[in-house]
């Protein structure tokens, strides 16, 4: 469970160039929800995000997952909680270190590192098995470095990672906007299959109004740093992109001609 | 001619330590580490000095480790605790350890005269000064390379290497890159500092000057090292840096047997580490064309 009260965040404070990118946003995410979140640009969501994982201080509010109060918490000890997955395919694998390596130091995310060898047999099948599923042929590869590998690979490498450890929150930050329609299409299926397998509370931000209506129990709409749209269920399941598209109007949002093309 | 190849060769086994710290900070981590000019004369002088006073050789070469690590640190801490860029946060604590290296000698220069060290150990055996040498080199390099190889093989020295390579991962992963930064740093300088403990035990004197340079013989090291052997998975890495520091020797011996002016010694690696640093730019230029 996610629990984000009145969070402010600024900017630039004090100088000129000042913007309050959050304007005390309010989210209740419920254990198992998994709500996708769209908004143009500069609406926050990237913003909401980085302040939920911890990549930079909020100004004030509070962040709460599963009763324990993260606010004040650093990025790195955050992580014990949190799987994230990033929009450049470069940031969430080490590129120049082999598969096996990126994917055991994910099996001890949120754990102490200590002077233990880190290769440990019984591990490498447990990655072999893992890595089986992404049907991508890994399995046989787990001595490769992860730099020889495509973007979609690497994406698909780093979803296995976030959620090698069941967290108890998935971020997804545009995670397949740098891909090719294709393979953008088989991470959100495996996406799709790993939060429902794993039951995980996940926010998905995208910029596709498709996919935000396609996966997920849950639709947040976000514009100039607040929350101005939130439906769930069954309400969600009748939404249309013609709904999403007269929200942005009434919201008096620009919509930009990425989002346009995702429709 | 014998005596020249394995003098040679002990140098460059020596100074493969030296190699091995450049490459913790440049390759693994990802920095430019200015502080080995100041680690390197600090175990030179940590380590005479507690000879001269009577102290066990060995020892005083771990207590060289511990001063080059605390150098590391200190390094690291302005880094990362203080945001000063890692060239500067090197650079300040470099500068700083002039003086420390002074006040740990009394003076500039403190000399080893018939003093025991690790070679005399073995000179005592009927080995020759040179095969002395050579001997402590391969021992030191191979121990290291062992360390080194089981120590980026555990969980914390994988998180050293993915620190290095993704910061911004390894975090997401739950870990302390600052604290990471701080090891790398730690390890590196005590590297280096038992280098410059061994090369000023050898030559039978430490000096303050003695640093001048260092990180560019290192960097040489380990460029000539990769660019040789490969890089193609970390063991192989740590052995073409080694390899590499001999191969530096052998070609500085070389140029010096050509006629070349010891003078100019400094000159001509700097110019050596340009081109090699500069090697896959022009390649790049090259193939445009």
């Amino acid at each position: 469970m996610l629990e984000v009260k009145q969070i402010v965040k600024t900017f630039f404070k004090g100088t000129v160039n000042e913007k309050v990118a959050l304007h005390g946003v309010d989210l209740r995410l419920e254990s198992g929800d998994f709500a996708t979140v769209i908004g143009g640009n500069g609406a926050g969501k990237s913003t909401l995000l980085n302040s939920i994982a911890g990549v930079f201080p909020i100004d004030s509010g509070s962040i709460h997952i599963n009763d324990t109060d993260i606010t004040k918490m650093p990025e790195y000890k955050r992580a014990a909680f949190i799987g994230r997955v990033f929009q450049d395919p470069m940031l969430g694998t080490a590129g120049n270190m082999q598969i096996e390596e990126n994917l055991l130091l994910a099996l001890r995310r949120g754990k102490r590192m200590g002077l233990k060898w880190a290769f440990v047999p019984k591990e490498r099948e447990l990655f072999r098995e893992r890595l089986s599923l992404l049907g991508l042929g890994l399995e046989d590869r787990l001595t490769a470095r992860m730099g020889l590998l495509s973007g979609g690979q690497r994406q698909s490498i780093t979803l296995l990672m976030a959620t090698m450890l069941r967290p108890e929150l998935l971020l997804l930050d545009e995670h397949t906007a740098a891909l090719d329609p294709k393979t953008a299409e088989n991470v959100l299926t495996l996406t799709d299959k790993l939060v429902k397998e794993h039951n995980l509370t996940t926010l998905m931000i995208t910029h596709n109004m498709r996919d935000a209506l396609r996966f997920g129990n849950r639709l947040i709409m976000m514009n100039n740093g607040r929350i101005i749209f939130d439906v769930r269920g069954e309400e969600k399941k009748k939404l249309t992109v013609q709904d999403l598209l007269e929200r942005f109007e009434v919201a008096g949002d620009t919509i930009s001609d990425r989002m346009m093309l995702g429709t | 001619m014998e005596n020249l190849i394995i003098s040679t060769l002990g140098q460059g086994l020596l100074w493969s330590l030296l190699a091995i710290g450049v490459f913790i900070t440049f390759r693994v981590l990802d920095i430019a580490d200015l502080t080995v000019e100041g680690s390197f004369p600090l175990g030179a002088a940590i380590s005479v000095t507690l000879v001269v006073a009577g102290v066990n050789p060995i020892i005083s070469i771990l207590a060289a480790a511990v001063g080059g690590m605390l150098a590391g640190v200190v390094t690291g801490l302005v880094h990362t605790k203080l945001k000063i860029p890692a060239l500067l946060a090197g650079i300040l604590t470099m500068i700083a350890l002039y003086s420390v290296n002074l006040h740990v000698m009394g003076k500039a220069n403190v000399s080893l005269l018939r003093m025991d060290t690790v070679y005399t150990y073995l000179e005592a055996m009927n080995i020759s000064a040179t095969w002395a040498l050579a001997i402590v080199g391969l021992l030191v390099a191979f121990l290291s390379g062992l360390f080194l190889f089981w120590f980026f093989g555990t969980e914390i020295g994988a998180a050293i290497r993915a620190t290095g390579v993704n910061p911004q991962m390894i975090r997401a992963q739950g870990v302390n890159t600052d604290t990471m930064i701080v090891l790398g740093l730690l390890l590196s300088n005590a590297f280096v500092a038992v280098a410059g403990a061994l090369v000023a035990q050898g030559n039978g004197y430490a000096d303050v000057g003695m640093g001048v340079g260092t990180i560019v013989i290192g960097l040489a090291s380990v460029i000539i090292g990769e660019v040789l052997f490969g890089t193609r998975s970390f063991v192989k890495s740590l052995t073409a840096v080694v390899l590499g520091s001999v191969v530096y020797r052998i070609v500085i011996a070389i140029v010096l047997y050509l006629g070349m002016p010891p003078n100019d010694l400094k000159l001509f690696t700097a110019v050596l580490v340009a081109i090699a640093l500069s090697l896959p730019t022009l390649k790049a230029k090259w193939q445009s064309r």
